[in-house]
């Protein structure tokens, strides 16, 4: 085996290089970010003064024991962090690195691409003070800064109450507004039971956020964020539909997670339709193959936390080994993993996307930040003929989802309202086509690379 | 299995087919346009959203000054926005040559009626001061203009709707035949048959197959036209800044984005329909643009994409009457300039059929001309495709 590329420096990535290196192959690991962790194992900015393990509790030791081991594991790899892929040709990635772009060529590709944040659009999403669940994580963990002083954490996700518990711990006062059901909790419970041990935790998370005197409520309904310049309070309606009102500073709001799907897709790997989760995956084996010398693993394969990615990062890696003509053995790895993941539907049945509240969303919300269109103006080039009769055309005649992030932020509601407003609901929504550059690519970079005229 | 029988049948539902439609209709003509996937699916919807007349093919200036005057009143004629906005265009001269060709052009366009006015090096850097020190002169034709190319295609066919004509889109046609009497048997994948007594073969990339079942072989081969956009930007240009060699062009949209595109085409995958951006093209569109306005150095790309355009050796289309078959007509294979002629092929066409001729000259586009006399233009080419294009095709 020649050349080995694993894009993505967390607990997938950085699982699969360590696999790996033990049976001595080379392999090169780029990362986005300055540091290795991906978003779960995150440290802080050199010169941030952050007590990890005050504001991790029981989970630090998960994040002390990752950093242990990829200092071992550093010297041992081609470790190219601040370098981003932008696209796939072939058997070559092109990246950016520190102003300048280069092709990195690869015999076999290991995608640990992760996930970011999926969001529902509501009636004030896009006021400032309002951040995504992950990115209220991502400022604690990186600057050591929280988001605001009053922060009421809502949407549908188990990092509701890890988010929320890791703020209360570091001196904000926190309210979780949970929309969905306790009951939809309840009868998730055998598939969650597929992981006890995470069920628990999450158990004890509710129970320390209610000991600490933060305000807790499930199946609530979400109205509006209220404010002018910025947020200042959260309307919502309990389960028996009275009218609340909860002052803030900051809201951290998120539905879960959306795989990084970008890069795979670039690869040209098949996407599959998960109908729990509604939304589209890397299509692989059990392994994490996708085929073609493609590998995929860690959340941007199937969301499922980061237990569930190290496991799948290290199957991807047997599998390439396999492939390669290694003797390697999985073992009882596949089942333990399809056990984290059946977990994970679990969560997905448990912590719901709120699909029809997207369908019944006001024709005044924004659903494309970056481009400001309404869901009223996507509905109105909705059409089954002679208009937009699916996601991409609804894309072409409104720009929803051809602004700076390329749909990565409102595929999933665009989806869904283009599947609402065509009485589509109950088949495989339509998915954006990813288009190269998967992340902004600075013109600068290119001066010099072509003689003209 | 039902026969429906109609005057004209168009086969493809770009641009070509949906103005044709919208023509004949107009007139009262019973139409159907037959569409495999949606309408301006293809090259007609993601292309560059140019209507520029300067440095257009001269024979083709008196089509193309017809279609500019339907452009200039489409929005109300088709009863909505297509984000039309004649700003004119600027052609920059990077080299001595492009400045005699600038001087050339302006003269040569005059007899057709076109006003071009040539700029020296001071007076293009007075107007727009963002133009790097690459640039030697221009030439600046006020009366060009541009659309957004996405909205056109379904804006036609649902003005031609309402004329009445039919427009069926994710239908496949898998057989042509000519009926004993005269006119054509169409069969699609829907179990539908159409019989026309006229049949426009307006399918794009695709018609070349077509043409050669009625003993009208071309040249034709595909490629695909690199097109770029950055995130939105303060405003700061109004008219399309295009490069005599059509090296490097940009423009901005009313939302602020800069739409980048530039020679050479890529090659593309018609038959599977799927097409991607080299990745060095895109680099060398963005090294050009920062030589060409260097303050565009500051801003990032955000999306890259090309589509599947039908061309000929010669980079002119293929348009008019069949010359084997009665009742038969084509046009296809626009070499990249098809947009802005679009509006004035689709009132020919309807000329062509229910008139029985037309003032505009098309003879140059005749598509018999593939005799053996036709010479490719291989400087053009060469400049304009990417190497690996050429060495498949020519």
């Amino acid at each position: 085996m020649t050349r080995v590329v694993i894009v993505g420096g967390g607990p997938a990535g950085i699982a699969a290089a360590a696999a790996l290196v033990e049976r001595g192959v080379q392999v090169t690991v780029i990362e986005e970010q300055r540091r290795p962790g991906g978003q779960v194992c995150r440290s802080p900015s050199p010169g941030v003064a952050l007590d990890v393990d005050r504001l991790l509790g029981g989970d630090a030791a998960g994040f002390h024991r990752f950093h242990a081991d990829f200092a071992a594991l550093r010297p041992q790899i081609d470790w190219r962090p601040e370098t981003l892929a932008w696209n796939i040709q072939g058997r070559s990635l092109q990246t950016v690195s520190n102003g300048a772009l280069g092709n990195l060529g690869f015999d076999a590709l290991l995608l640990a691409t992760g996930a970011t944040d999926r969001i529902a659009p509501m009636q004030g999403w896009t006021l400032p003070g309002v951040y995504t669940l992950g990115g209220a994580q991502t400022v604690l963990k990186d600057q050591g800064c929280l988001i605001g002083r009053h922060v009421v954490f809502c949407g549908s996700s188990p990092l509701l109450y890890l988010a929320a518990m890791q703020y209360r711990r570091l001196g904000a006062t926190v309210a979780v507004l949970d929309t969905t059901r306790f009951g939809a909790k309840v009868s998730a419970l055998p598939k969650l039971l597929a992981a006890a041990g995470t069920l628990a935790k999450g158990v004890a998370l509710m129970a320390q956020l209610r000991r600490a005197g933060a305000p807790l409520h499930h199946g609530v309904t979400l109205e509006r964020f209220e404010g002018d310049a910025e947020v200042t309070a959260v309307q919502w309606r309990d389960a028996a539909g009275r009218r609340h009102r909860t002052p803030c500073d900051a809201v951290a709001y998120g539905h879960g997670l959306r795989p990084e799907s970008q890069l795979a897709e670039l690869a040209g790997v098949a996407l599959r339709f998960d109908a729990t989760q509604r939304q589209y995956f890397p299509a692989a084996d059990a392994l994490g193959r996708c085929g073609q010398g493609v590998y995929v693993a860690g959340d941007g394969a199937a969301i499922g936390g980061a237990e569930a990615a190290a496991m799948s990062g290290r199957l991807a890696a047997i599998a390439l080994l396999i492939d390669a003509g290694h003797a390697a053995d999985p073992g009882a790895l596949p089942a333990r993993l399809a056990s984290l993941r059946r977990f994970q539907q679990g969560i997905a049945q448990a912590f719901a996307w709120p699909a029809a509240g997207i369908a019944a969303l006001d024709d005044a919300v924004p659903v494309c930040r970056c481009e400001n269109i309404t869901a009223g103006e996507v509905r109105a080039v909705i059409a089954p003929d002679l208009g937009a009769a699916e996601v991409n055309r609804m894309k072409a005649a409104t720009r929803c989802g051809m602004g700076r992030c390329q749909g990565r932020f409102c595929g999933n509601a665009a989806a869904e309202l283009t599947a609402a407003a065509l009485g589509r609901q109950d088949q495989p929504l339509d998915r954006l086509r990813a288009q190269p550059p998967v992340k902004p690519l600075p013109i600068a970079f290119a001066i010099g690379a072509e003689e003209w005229p | 299995m039902t026969t429906q029988r109609t005057e004209v049948c168009i086969i493809g539902g770009g641009l070509t087919g949906c103005a044709t439609a919208y023509a004949l209709a107009k007139r009262r003509c019973a139409v159907t346009v037959l569409e495999r996937g949606f309408v301006g699916g293809q090259s007609s919807g993601v292309n560059f959203g140019n209507l520029r007349l300067q440095f257009r093919y001269l024979k083709q200036l008196p089509l193309a000054l017809r279609a500019q005057r339907m452009w200039e009143e489409l929005e109300s004629e088709l009863g909505e926005s297509v984000e039309f906005s004649q700003t004119g265009h600027v052609m920059p001269a990077v080299t001595e040559g492009h400045l005699r060709e600038i001087d050339e052009h302006a003269i040569a366009c005059q007899e057709y009626g076109l006003v071009v006015e040539v700029l020296d090096r001071a007076e293009t850097r007075r107007r727009w001061p963002f133009l790097g020190e690459v640039v030697l002169g221009a030439s600046w034709s006020p009366r060009d203009a541009t659309v957004n190319s996405r909205l056109v295609c379904p804006a036609y066919a649902r003005a031609a709707r309402k004329h009445g004509a039919e427009i069926i889109e994710g239908i496949s046609v898998i057989g042509v035949e000519r009926l004993a009497g005269g006119g054509f048997r169409i069969s699609t994948d829907r179990g539908l048959t159409i019989e026309s007594a006229h049949l426009v073969n307006a399918a794009g990339a695709w018609a070349a197959p077509l043409a050669a079942q009625f003993g009208e072989a071309v040249p034709a081969f595909a490629a695909g036209p690199v097109q770029m956009v950055t995130e939105p930007v303060p405003h700061f240009v109004d008219p399309v800044i295009h490069a005599v060699d059509g090296g490097i062009l940009f423009r901005q949209t009313a939302r602020g984005n800069i739409l980048i595109a530039g020679h050479p085409r890529v090659p593309v995958d018609a038959e599977s329909q799927r097409t991607r951006v080299p990745p060095a093209k895109a680099v060398m569109n963005m090294a050009r643009l920062a030589l060409i306005a260097p303050c565009m150095k500051d801003h990032s790309i955000i999306r890259a994409w090309t589509g599947i355009e039908g061309y000929l050796p010669d980079m002119l289309p293929v348009f008019g009457p069949s010359k084997t078959t009665e009742g038969l007509l084509h046009a296809f294979a626009f070499c990249g300039h098809g947009l802005q002629i679009g509006p004035a092929v689709g009132a020919v066409l309807a000329e062509l059929i229910l008139d029985g001729g037309t003032q505009t000259p098309i003879a140059p586009f005749a598509i018999d001309r593939f005799g053996g006399d036709v010479i490719a233009d291989k400087a053009k080419l060469k400049h304009e495709f990417d190497i690996e294009i050429l060495e498949k095709k020519l």
